[in-house]
């Protein structure tokens, strides 16, 4: 576990930290929800974290990234998730940042890696179909039309999918639906015909999409990777995008539980402050109990991913699984011990378990990746 | 070659040489484990033989000063022993409360003379401890002791019951707080050792519910103990015995990482051999998210053990991580208990006779057994005040 932050490290998340409680605060959000913005996060404030370098944090210097690295980029989504920020953090950086680096070639890397890391361009990953994740259950097809594709189907909870300036698009170009081989990725264009994009207003004020592509066709070029070989790309950039959502719910619940613990020394009732009462302060040294046990396991999957280690799986399951959980926990205790306030809109709690409750769903809740642990683990 | 990597090169052949074969064997029989003292049985002699050689290089002790027979070594030397005797697989040489709990107290609070007295024969096995700290009246209130010291010019006159002495029948000397005060609480407590053999001392052993009798009630009657054998200043043993709880507790916490009876096999290979395999998974859905839960709680406890020893050899403090692992370790022990027992059904409930294999007969009296581990050295309910009070700052 590399628990010791360089130098380096330390600048990064001393800037994360300044610049998500000054540039971002929660206001920002709401006025994002309230004003129906249609763009869903501040572009201002994206360009700002791409010239800090947050955009390029996975990518090398070649391609004008920043390269400082997982446990960095960790930092960064901590901070992020404090403060909830909004940003295409997840969607083009985490997701189809990775995907390209991982999968493309020289020159799909070259155009489209230095467009992210300088800010210039959103991404957005096609994948899911149904209600729970399930990164094999693609229905989508793409069949050989000319010298390209031609893609057919629905796809849904497409994160940052009506902003995007370029699609990832996962679908079947072999094998039935649940087959873990059969299935490549495509690089599409938006605005391509065919593509029809809906926004979906989601609980958390952040951005997601249904596409559906009708016989949208697409050149043999625009295929990322091995045709047939798109899972062993999904499973890794899903890892890095589990990993990093743990990250952001850790600053969350972080977040959630010191202010809750403050309230409690604030707030009195009976003539003392309801942090006196046993009956709160056990449930307080639980939930405290529990998040020393995120912490671990998210710098543990950091490091797994930073030093390349191969249990990166497991290492992400582990985190993805405690993370969405606690996060309930401590949204759910939170609420409760703010009393009526917690349940008004003026209070920011609710934001949080709104949020707590989206990340969590996004690539495998805790029923998901307890069941991947176990088979993991051989049971 | 790096100095440490000498070190290393040298234990390596050191143990090669020293560690009998039947030594770097695990072993789940309790009479096996290697308390020492005057009274010790060597149901295996190499124990005694390892023991010893371990002993001669003060390496029962690793870390402690050499002028009182400890190993003097570093604690970048210490890791290095620790690792070479996991590499093959040597067992501890000495269980000792005086190892785990007296010596470091009497390391930072003792005298001169006390320390020359006393920690050696630790070292060596010699004299086997037990902790004189409960009372019937003075559990979770541990500050409430009434067992009394009355000064009598040269001596100490102790007269009361201690109640919950580990291996009491078995030990040769007490550390034993007393009450030196009886107008103040806290302030009027000090820190005793005496012999058990001293007229007056009587132990009786408890029967608990797991059939075992690892527990006494331990009595004094005009106990007369020498002066000199009171530890730092009369009515400051409070911070000594504080001090001291905080090595029990980090020994109980460790139990969390799945130690003890039934653990060598694995809980998902016990599901799979005593409720069903199919496919290869565990067959019941509902059992088999059980164990991987407890895995994944295990390992999150595991990596925060490691996380928080790493954050200590980097100088970030002891963190508040450590003020949790009592708590949550033992109760992962228990619910990792109650989870064998599921996973056994009918072949757990077994209580001894032929009927039920060695193994199904310990996993049952260590689930028993293991209730006990959120009780002692301080209930989870007072871990929880300790982290409510200590670490988050709540109002009393």
């Amino acid at each position: 576990m590399a628990m010791v932050l360089t130098e380096e490290q330390q600048l990064l998340r001393d800037t994360a930290t300044q610049f998500f409680q000054e540039r971002v605060s929660i206001a920002n959000l709401r006025r994002l929800r309230d004003t129906k913005d249609p763009t869903g996060f501040d572009r201002g404030v994206w360009k700002d974290m791409a010239d800090l370098g947050f955009a390029g944090i996975l990518i090398s210097e070649k391609y004008g990234g920043t390269d400082f690295g997982p446990v960095g980029l960790g930092l960064v989504l901590e901070q992020a998730g404090r403060a909830l920020a909004a940003s295409p953090l997840v969607s083009t950086v985490l997701l189809c940042g990775s995907a390209v680096q991982l999968a493309g070639s020289a020159t799909q890397r070259q155009e489209i890696l230095s467009a992210i890391a300088a800010g210039e361009i959103v991404m957005a990953l096609a994948l899911e179909e149904g209600a729970h994740h399930n990164p094999a259950q693609i229905a989508t097809h793409a069949r050989p039309h000319g010298s390209g594709y031609r893609i057919t189907g629905r796809k849904t909870f497409v994160l940052d999918g009506h902003v995007a300036d370029k699609l990832i698009v996962a679908a079947r170009t072999s094998g039935a639906d649940g087959d873990k081989s059969g299935i490549t990725l495509f690089l599409v264009d938006p605005k391509a015909k065919g593509v029809t994009i809906a926004r979906t207003l989601m609980v958390d004020s952040r951005n997601a999409a249904n596409i559906s592509f009708d016989n949208v066709d697409v050149s043999s070029d625009s295929v990322l990777g091995s045709v047939d070989g798109g899972n062993d790309v999904l499973e890794q950039v899903l890892d890095i995008a589990r990993i990093g959502l743990s990250a952001e719910m850790l600053g969350l619940v972080s977040e959630v539980f010191e202010t809750t613990v403050t309230y409690l020394k604030e707030r009195k009732q009976f003539g003392v402050p309801i942090g006196s009462f046993q009956a709160l302060k056990h449930r307080a040294a639980v939930m405290f109990s529990e998040i020393e046990l995120c912490r671990s396991v998210v710098l543990d999957a950091l490091s797994a991913l930073e030093a390349r280690r191969n249990d990166v799986p497991r290492a992400a399951s582990l985190a993805k699984a405690r993370l969405s959980d606690t996060a309930r926990l401590v949204t759910n205790e939170g609420l409760q011990m703010h009393g009526g306030m917690g349940m008004t809109d003026q209070f920011d709690i609710g934001l949080y378990m709104k949020r707590a409750r989206v990340a969590a769903m996004t690539f495998g809740d805790g029923n998901f990746h307890r069941d991947r642990y176990a088979v993991l683990e051989g049971f | 070659m790096e100095p440490i990597e000498k070190f290393r090169q040298e234990t390596r052949d050191w143990l090669e040489a020293n560690c009998p074969a039947s030594m770097r064997t695990p072993t789940n029989d309790e009479d096996e484990t290697p308390w020492g003292g005057r009274r010790a049985v060597w149901k295996n002699p190499d124990a005694k033989i390892w023991l010893d050689r371990m002993a001669s290089r003060g390496w029962t002790a690793p870390t402690w000063p050499k002028a009182y027979g400890g190993g003097g070594l570093t604690k970048d030397e210490n890791l290095v022993l620790q690792s070479e005797m996991r590499r093959i697989k040597a067992r501890a040489p000495l269980a000792s409360f005086g190892l785990w709990m007296l010596g470091p107290a009497l390391l930072e609070f003792a005298s001169e003379e006390q320390k020359k007295e006393f920690i050696p024969p630790i070292v060596r096995g010699e004299i086997r401890w037990c902790q004189g700290y409960s009372e019937p009246g003075a559990g979770s209130d541990l500050a409430g002791l009434q067992t009394k010291a009355e000064d009598k010019g040269d001596h100490y006159l102790v007269n009361g019951q201690k109640i919950w002495t580990s291996h009491a029948d078995k030990a040769d000397w007490i550390f034993c707080l007393v009450r030196t005060d009886p107008t103040k609480k806290h302030d009027g407590i000090s820190f005793l050792l005496f012999d058990m053999t001293t007229p007056g001392v009587e132990a009786r052993p408890i029967t608990m519910i797991s059939g075992a009798s690892p527990f006494c009630e331990t009595f004094f009657t005009d106990v007369k103990v020498p002066k000199k054998n009171l530890v730092g200043e009369l009515n400051k043993g409070w911070t000594i015995a504080k001090r001291l709880l905080e090595h029990e507790r980090s020994m109980i916490s460790g139990m969390g990482l799945g130690s003890g009876v039934g653990s060598s096999a694995s809980l998902e290979s016990l599901a799979k051999d005593y409720a069903g395999e199919a496919d290869g998974r565990i067959a019941n859905g509902a059992l088999r998210d059980h164990v991987v839960q407890q895995k994944m709680d295990g390992k999150a406890f595991a990596l925060t053990l490691q996380r928080t020893a790493e954050e200590a050899k980097a100088g970030h403090g002891t963190g508040a991580a450590s003020a949790i692992f009592k708590y949550y370790g033992t109760e992962l022990n228990k619910r990792r208990y109650e989870l064998m027992l599921e996973i056994l059904g009918t072949r757990g409930l077994g209580w001894e006779g032929e009927g039920f294999t060695p193994e199904e007969i310990g996993i049952t009296r260590s689930w028993l057994r293991s209730k006990g581990n959120s009780i002692e050295g301080g209930t989870s309910e007072v871990q929880l005040n300790v982290v409510a009070k200590r670490v988050l700052g709540l109002p009393d």
